[in-house]
């Protein structure tokens, strides 16, 4: 979980706008499931997840591997085979349903209204054509333009994300460009159609740290010009500390805790954000070892019942009448902030932190 | 790029020269009797002698060599019963048996097997690469299984057996035979076509299977993902990106069997009739007619490196990080 941590989490160096409850959520996800029927059993990748992005506003979507937060962001743009992902509930983007849309009207809605960032700009691009040839083909499929018209698009694109003397390096290949390079092309390539929905599914992971800065930094300032809701997917909380306005922590293909970036990271309520905390390393003062979360994330196949988290939960004897284990907690406020939400049956969330999590941070 | 052109030919020339070398050492120190096939069986010591002569045999084996090499550069002189017979370069000497240069027969053969193998991989390239393709984007539904067991049934049929079936019981095909393309390009083309249908079908069986396994892989690439996620259609996302990148290993593997079949499709020429150079080397085989069999072996080479080079040269066409140097 903290493999690639920039900073300490709880310093949060951006300042998130208050949230206006009057801002239109315009990527609107309600009680999302997403499965996969297998050899072994029904893989339940993603169970009743709902959460919502205005426009200007970033949500960071946190996690560990497996805990459905690709699976569920990929939904969003359409892109699981329906012969494959068995997709229930409402996904809605600008008021247009996306589950169960026909292919013609998602060909028209993919990269236009709606466009992704991938992890590794290496294996994402293609190959065999030119990085000019790929954003153009990008632009020709959603603007009815001349090839000349579409490649200054291009050119001018690369300029904007900051990529030097891009008149030259249009007609490159991939592999001519550094991997920070591959991936502002990559984000050049995302916002050509001024899409008002931009997923950034780990863009950071696949490069080093002060290219992830420069990273980090292009995708906010190009938020701020082109106003678009950002869905930032990663299970680095520093990044999340750089880039968000608001968290959602999923596990075992579930939301567990959602709420303001300062207040996730500063004062979590769900005993699993607790647990991310502690296995931060400190950067100051004496090494200390790492409090690992005991056990590892559950299997999709067999998902616990109740609190998918009560295996791993050193809090579940506090909670009475075995709800944690029998009894599936709902996302709702557990105290007087009614700006976050939490899955967990522990009365009280924010004393015990203060009281007893608090204290054995680093 | 044209260093590196120059540099693969001039090995591509050591490699041809190594192996005439060694296969001319491997016929000519072979107990066989080349002079007594030409003379017949009424045959008197005297007639053999004369005739091992006239072809050179009675020379040191190295003379030999470096007279063979020596008529391929700069050609040479032959002499039998007093008459001087001037072979002029490339000379690969005389057939023994049928008293023709070398070259002359080669040059009436390989136009035959190169239209059968030309005519052929379009077949095969065609159906395998669209079935292979249409097969991977079905994967695992009873369309592609049965694709799958279809090719698997016709690579088990051994290839002379299929083409002999082809030969009797295809009798609606236009009847098979050679006649060149200048003459009459539709005389051509129908007698070769009982011959293009049966390599066709035969490889387009491993081709369909390659290309499938190929476009598995291509479409499970993450640039593929990110081509769908630009919102262009599927056709173009399979055909276009997908293929592309598919179909570079299917190249190399044509590249090789282009040039196994390039030097001699000689079931479908026997089975076909069609006087191709598989057919003029087995005979030659049969008759201990050496300088044929050494010619057969020297278009051999040079097919093979020849098509090598191609490869490798069609490969920085297809995949621009490949650079040559």
């Amino acid at each position: 979980m903290s493999d690639q941590t920039t900073g300490v989490p709880h310093t949060v160096t951006r300042v998130p706008r208050e949230a206006a409850a009057n801002e239109e959520a315009y990527l609107e996800v309600t009680d999302l499931q997403v499965q996969f029927p297998t050899a072994d059993g029904l893989v339940r990748a993603v169970q009743g997840l709902s959460y919502s992005v205005p426009l200007r506003r970033t949500l960071a979507i946190v996690g560990e591997s497996g805990s459905g937060k690709s699976v569920s962001s990929m939904a969003v743009l359409g892109l699981h085979d329906r012969k494959v992902a068995r997709i229930s509930g409402s996904i809605k983007v600008g008021g247009r349903e996306v589950v169960g849309m026909s292919d013609k009207d998602l060909e028209g809605y993919r990269g236009g209204d709606a466009a992704m960032i991938f992890q590794d700009p290496q294996s994402s691009l293609h190959p065999y054509f030119t990085i000019g040839n790929q954003i153009m083909e990008s632009y020709r499929t959603h603007n009815n333009v001349s090839k000349k018209v579409a490649k200054e698009r291009a050119i001018d694109m690369l300029g904007r994300v900051g990529i030097p003397n891009p008149r030259r390096r249009v007609d490159q290949y991939p592999h001519e460009f550094s991997g920070g390079m591959r991936q502002r092309a990559m984000i050049a390539m995302a916002l050509v159609n001024d899409p008002k929905l931009l997923i950034a599914d780990e863009p950071t992971t696949a490069l080093d740290v002060t290219v992830q800065a420069q990273i980090l930094d292009l995708i906010s300032d190009l938020q701020r010009d082109f106003g678009s809701a950002v869905v930032f997917i990663t299970h680095d909380l520093g990044v999340v500390a750089e880039i968000a306005d608001d968290i959602l922590v999923m596990y075992a293909g579930t939301a567990i805790e959602h709420g303001p970036v300062n207040k996730i990271l500063g004062e979590p309520l769900h005993p699993y954000a607790w647990g991310l905390l502690e296995s931060i390393p400190a950067l100051t003062g004496e090494p200390q070892p790492l409090h690992p979360i005991p056990g590892s994330p559950p299997s999709l196949l067999a998902v616990p019942s109740g609190c998918p988290f009560h295996p791993r939960c050193e809090f579940k004897d506090r909670v009475p009448d075995d709800w944690c284990t029998t009894l599936r907690p709902d996302l709702i406020p557990r105290t007087a902030d009614l700006g976050r939400t939490s899955r967990c049956h522990l009365k009280e969330p924010d004393k015990v932190f203060e009281t007893e999590v608090l204290p054995r941070l680093p | 790029m044209l260093l590196y052109i120059l540099r693969r030919v001039l090995s591509a020339i050591s490699v041809v020269i190594v192996t005439l070398v060694a296969s001319f050492a491997l016929f000519f120190f072979a107990p066989t009797d080349p002079a007594g096939v030409i003379c017949g069986p009424r045959c008197t010591p005297e007639r053999v002698a004369d005739i091992e002569q006239s072809l050179g045999l009675d020379q040191p084996k190295v003379e030999q060599i470096a007279l063979y090499m020596k008529g391929i550069v700069v050609g040479r002189e032959y002499s039998t019963g007093g008459v001087v017979r001037h072979c002029s370069a490339p000379c690969l000497g005389y057939s023994y048996t049928l008293g023709q240069p070398v070259t002359k027969l080669i040059a009436a053969a390989l136009p035959v097997t190169v239209s059968i193998v030309i005519g052929g991989a379009v077949v095969y390239l065609l159906v395998g690469i669209l079935s292979g393709t249409i097969a991977a984007q079905v994967r695992g539904t009873s369309l592609d299984r049965f694709m799958v067991g279809t090719t698997l049934v016709v690579q088990a049929v051994p290839y002379f057996v299929f083409a002999l079936l082809v030969a009797l019981y295809a009798t609606f095909l236009p009847e098979s035979g050679y006649h060149p393309f200048l003459d009459n390009p539709l005389t051509w083309a129908s007698g070769l076509l009982a011959a293009w249908l049966t390599i066709g079908v035969t490889n387009a069986a491993s081709y369909t299977r390659y290309s499938r396994a190929s476009m598995i892989e291509a479409l499970g690439q993450d640039f593929v993902r990110t081509a769908t996620s630009k919102g262009i259609s599927r056709r173009r996302v399979v055909y276009r990106h997908g293929l592309r990148a598919g179909l570079t290993p299917v190249v190399t593997i044509f590249g090789i069997d282009l040039a196994f079949q390039l030097t001699g499709a000689i079931f479908t020429e026997s089975i076909f009739g069609l006087p191709g150079l598989g057919l003029l080397t087995l005979r030659a085989f049969g008759q201990y007619d050496l300088p044929v069999l050494m010619g057969g072996v020297l278009i051999g080479s040079v097919v093979l490196v020849v098509m090598n080079l191609v490869v490798d040269i069609v490969y920085t066409f297809l995949d621009p990080r490949v650079r040559l140097g």
